[in-house]
């Protein structure tokens, strides 16, 4: 390769460099996602509390919701001059309910959803991510229930479900309740568990040596075994988070009594970048390479000659525009169809209207017919009756007349 | 001995040291909270340097009202008590600062506030700068640097100088000078403290150099533009690499004649189409032939032709993030173009061996702020605002190049409609709108 390494002749002074990059991303703040899955009840809050000293606003749930909800709130964080926006996504009612066949559903659709919006920022034409609040999630919390037997199987699903999507880091929650023997064989069958079922969780990176150590010996200590708690209880002069029982004091940063601090310096102190970079590098890539080639995107095609983005996108709007062209003939044709239904239906309504009218017209002209007929045969009887009365009347007045006229002879 | 004090007059420093030895968890835990706490003075001064990155003006001024009375507890107490181990620790827990704050909403977002003087304890965020200083040390830097100006203006020289390395090949003068303007690039790995960088010096032999220079700008855009599409290429990629190579130009220097007069017509065309795709450095080339006094005055008008013909240098006026980088920016805009001078000999001064070059009436020392401007251009480039370039380069030409390709191709990716691909949805669509006439 043409590229020589050079030696320098003197201090030139980009050794800086990682505090320049270093200066600038605080200046920006970070962003960290927390998605803690776990039935109601099993100390998701109290852990997170714990972890970051301090009282999120945390209420109680239900244990009778309908269906698996998930729940996030961000805070704004600060130590000494750094910025940490955190998100913590807690579910809600997962467990719960009867049927447990859907309840992966909504945490994988909420995670790619946080996936999805991202790839939208960054498909954009405008875009501007290096000011964008990253919500996708960097590590999940899975708690796994004290049994002291074995995973259940909506925790091998679900996880299974999501492995290929976010950093797993089980943690065995409520683990004052497990002796310390039954632990050790729980730790075990939980790891085989999921050995056997293929399900990847997240592994402490090995390959700086600063700290490939320590991760490994951390890794050999999965799931975490934690206790959670915020209140306080003194332990000889001072006083300690603490759990406490008549039998005695469970100290949650006491490593011999729980793996509370190993959880807390892998997943903050050594690891958060690390599970930033792993889900920008890894899963969101996989997320991003899987839905753009669903959108029917190559990077080469059948004769696996490179195909540009642009010559896809190009063919793709013209199949988008042919099939939109032909959606619009086909509402045009059936909005034209109808109208000619309406049309005729219309028409035959029209044409029944007008035989009934013709109906009616009819049936008034013969009662008029009938009525007229009746008038004149009235009229005639009118007018027979008004001449035999008059006639009648004649032959009486003639009569009187006669009579007179006999009496007056008479009278002669 | 208070963290806060330190800081106030800090200065911006070179890296704090990296923890090698791996202590148990809580040994290694309590160091650093002492480091936070301020026995560890560098540490506090580097990180408590920038005040003006908190949200707003009331937190910083809260923070460091409590930081100054928590440092007056500490004093108190230790004196008081005597710290032991444990008891330091605890009170450095105590006292060490967790503030929540209230963040304008986000749509979408549930946002909390938890307000108050409650003190929480230490968490361990702040070791995620050690965290991103590992990695970023590990994955090795790139830096694209471009140098363009006639031939025998000292580019070579002056990069050698800068990089302390033979990075550029100086030109033979014997070489006949080309007909075009002919790109070529070398690329170098340099190490200086464990921080790996990939250098590569672009070179432009034949620039200005012709009787006709017209255009002569032209193959420098086109290399630029080069750079940003296959930069643009591989990250639409669907299989794309985890880390994009970066053939970017961050930086372009550009040489100016000491003529002592004013800019020359290819200097005004040249920045001008420039300064709208890169970000140019101009400076002042084999400044030994100009007087201070010449040289303020040409430096004056210099900035002055700038202005008046829209010529936008780095650090671009628009592009500075807050009110601290304004101020520091404006006192380097005061001050360019830089009058540097280079050279690699080396020659005795006062007993001791610095750069220079050796003339009958003096010799020039290239480090020395008095004789010349080598060292803030040294100071600007590398030492404070290489990432800065970068990230300029970056976020901003980069983008604008983008934009720029992707609307000319009528590449609109929200006209498809991401989430509800129609050809998927077709059906559904279908039986809506029969349902509506």
């Amino acid at each position: 390769s043409r590229i020589r390494p050079l030696s320098l002749a003197g201090h030139v002074g980009f050794d800086s460099l990682p505090d320049q990059l270093v200066n600038k991303s605080t200046c920006q703040g970070f962003c960290f996602n927390i998605l803690c899955i776990g039935e109601t009840g099993i100390g998701k809050s109290t852990l997170m509390d714990t972890l970051f000293n301090t009282n999120f606003e945390n209420f109680e749930s239900s244990h009778f919701e309908p269906q698996v909800k998930l729940r996030a709130q961000t805070y704004d964080l600060h130590e000494s001059n750094v910025r940490l926006r955190l998100t913590v996504v807690n579910t809600v009612g997962f467990g719960d309910q009867m049927n447990k066949q859907e309840s992966y559903q909504p945490v994988v659709d909420y995670i790619d959803r946080q996936f999805e919006s991202y790839l939208q920022e960054e498909l954009k034409i405008k875009r501007s991510l290096h000011n964008y609040h990253d919500s996708r999630v960097h590590a999940c919390l899975y708690f796994i229930s004290p049994s002291g037997h074995s995973l259940k199987s909506l925790d091998l699903v679900t996880m299974k479900k999501l492995d290929s999507k976010v950093n797993i880091i089980p943690v065995i929650a409520k683990a004052d309740t497990i002796s310390k023997s039954e632990l050790h064989k729980f730790k075990i069958k939980i790891m085989s568990e999921l050995v056997s079922n293929g399900v990847q969780i997240y592994q402490f990176p090995l390959d700086d040596e600063t700290v490939a150590k320590v991760n490994t010996t951390m890794n050999g200590h999965l799931p975490f075994a934690v206790v959670g708690s915020t209140e306080e209880v003194s332990i000889g002069n001072k006083m300690v988070k603490a759990r406490q029982y008549p039998w005695g004091v469970v100290q949650v940063e006491n490593e011999n009594h729980c793996d509370f601090v190993k959880l807390r310096e892998m997943l903050i102190c050594v690891n958060m970048e690390d599970l930033r970079e792993q889900t920008h590098t890894r899963h969101y890539e996989l997320y991003r390479r899987c839905k753009l080639e669903e959108m029917g995107f190559k990077d080469t095609d059948p004769e696996c000659k490179p195909v540009s983005l642009q010559q896809t996108y190009v063919a793709k709007r013209q199949e988008f525009l042919v099939e939109l062209q032909k959606r619009e003939d086909e509402m045009r044709q059936m909005f034209v169809q109808r109208v000619k239904e309406k049309e005729a239906e219309l028409k035959e309504a029209e044409r029944e209207l007008q035989t009934r009218f013709e109906q009616l017209k009819r049936l008034h002209a013969d009662e008029k017919a009938a009525l007229e007929e009746k008038k004149r045969l009235l009229e005639e009887d009118q007018s027979s009756f008004s001449k035999r009365r008059a006639a009648a009347q004649l032959l009486q007045a003639q009569s009187l007349t006669a009579n007179g006229k006999k009496d007056k002879d008479r009278k002669k | 001995m208070c963290v806060t004090a330190d800081c106030c007059v800090s200065t911006p420093e070179a890296a704090g040291e990296l923890e090698t030895d791996p202590l148990t968890l809580m040994e290694e835990r309590e160091k650093k909270e002492r480091g936070i706490m301020g026995q560890d003075q560098e540490e506090g001064g580097k990180t408590e340097g920038q005040p003006a990155n908190m949200n707003s003006q009331d937190s910083m001024t809260e923070n460091e009202e409590n930081c100054v009375e928590l440092c007056t507890e500490v004093e108190e107490k230790g004196k008081e008590k005597g710290m032991e181990e444990g008891e330091l620790k605890k009170e450095i827990e105590l006292e060490a600062e967790v503030k929540l704050e209230l963040c304008q909403s986000i749509p979408g977002l549930q946002m909390s506030l938890i307000r108050g003087t409650d003190l929480f304890g230490y968490v361990g965020i702040e070791a995620i700068l050690d965290q991103m200083k590992r990695k970023t040390m590990k994955a090795g830097f790139e830096f694209n640097i471009m140098v363009v100006g006639q031939s025998g203006l000292g580019k070579s020289t002056l990069v050698n100088t800068l990089f302390k390395s033979k990075v550029s090949r100086r030109s033979n003068y014997e070489e006949k000078i080309s007909k075009t303007v002919k790109l070529h690039s070398v690329s170098h790995v340099i190490e200086e403290k464990g921080v790996k960088m990939k250098l590569t010096v672009i070179d432009t032999p034949g620039f200005g150099d012709q009787i006709n220079n017209e255009n002569c700008w032209e193959p420098i855009v086109k290399y630029i533009n080069e750079q940003y599409e296959k930069y643009l290429r591989e990250e639409l990629c669907v299989n794309r690499k985890r880390r994009i190579p970066d053939s970017r130009v961050h930086c372009c220097i550009y040489f100016l004649p000491a003529t002592g007069h004013r800019l020359r017509p290819i200097d005004v065309e040249f920045m001008k189409r420039l300064g709208k795709i890169v970000s140019i450095v101009p400076v002042i080339a084999k400044a030994d032939t100009l007087t201070i006094e010449e040289r303020q005055e040409f430096k004056e008008r210099i900035r002055h032709d700038l202005v008046a013909n829209g010529i936008h240098v780095y650090p671009q006026k628009e592009y500075d993030e807050d009110p601290e980088d304004h101020i520091l920016n404006n006192r380097i805009r005061e001050n360019i173009p830089f009058a540097v001078v280079g050279t690699d000999k080396e020659h005795q001064v006062n007993g001791n061996k610095v750069l220079g070059r050796k003339t009958k009436w003096g010799i020039i020392e290239v480090e020395n702020v008095e004789h010349c401007e080598f060292a803030c251009l040294r100071d600007l480039l590398i030492r404070s605002h290489l990432q800065d370039l970068k990230d300029v380069t970056h976020n901003i030409h980069y983008e604008t190049y983008r934009v720029r390709r992707l609307t000319e191709s009528n590449m609109d990716f929200g006209e498809l409609g991401l989430p509800t691909w129609p050809l998927e949805n077709g059906t559904r669509d279908k039986c809506e709108s029969e349902s509506h006439l």
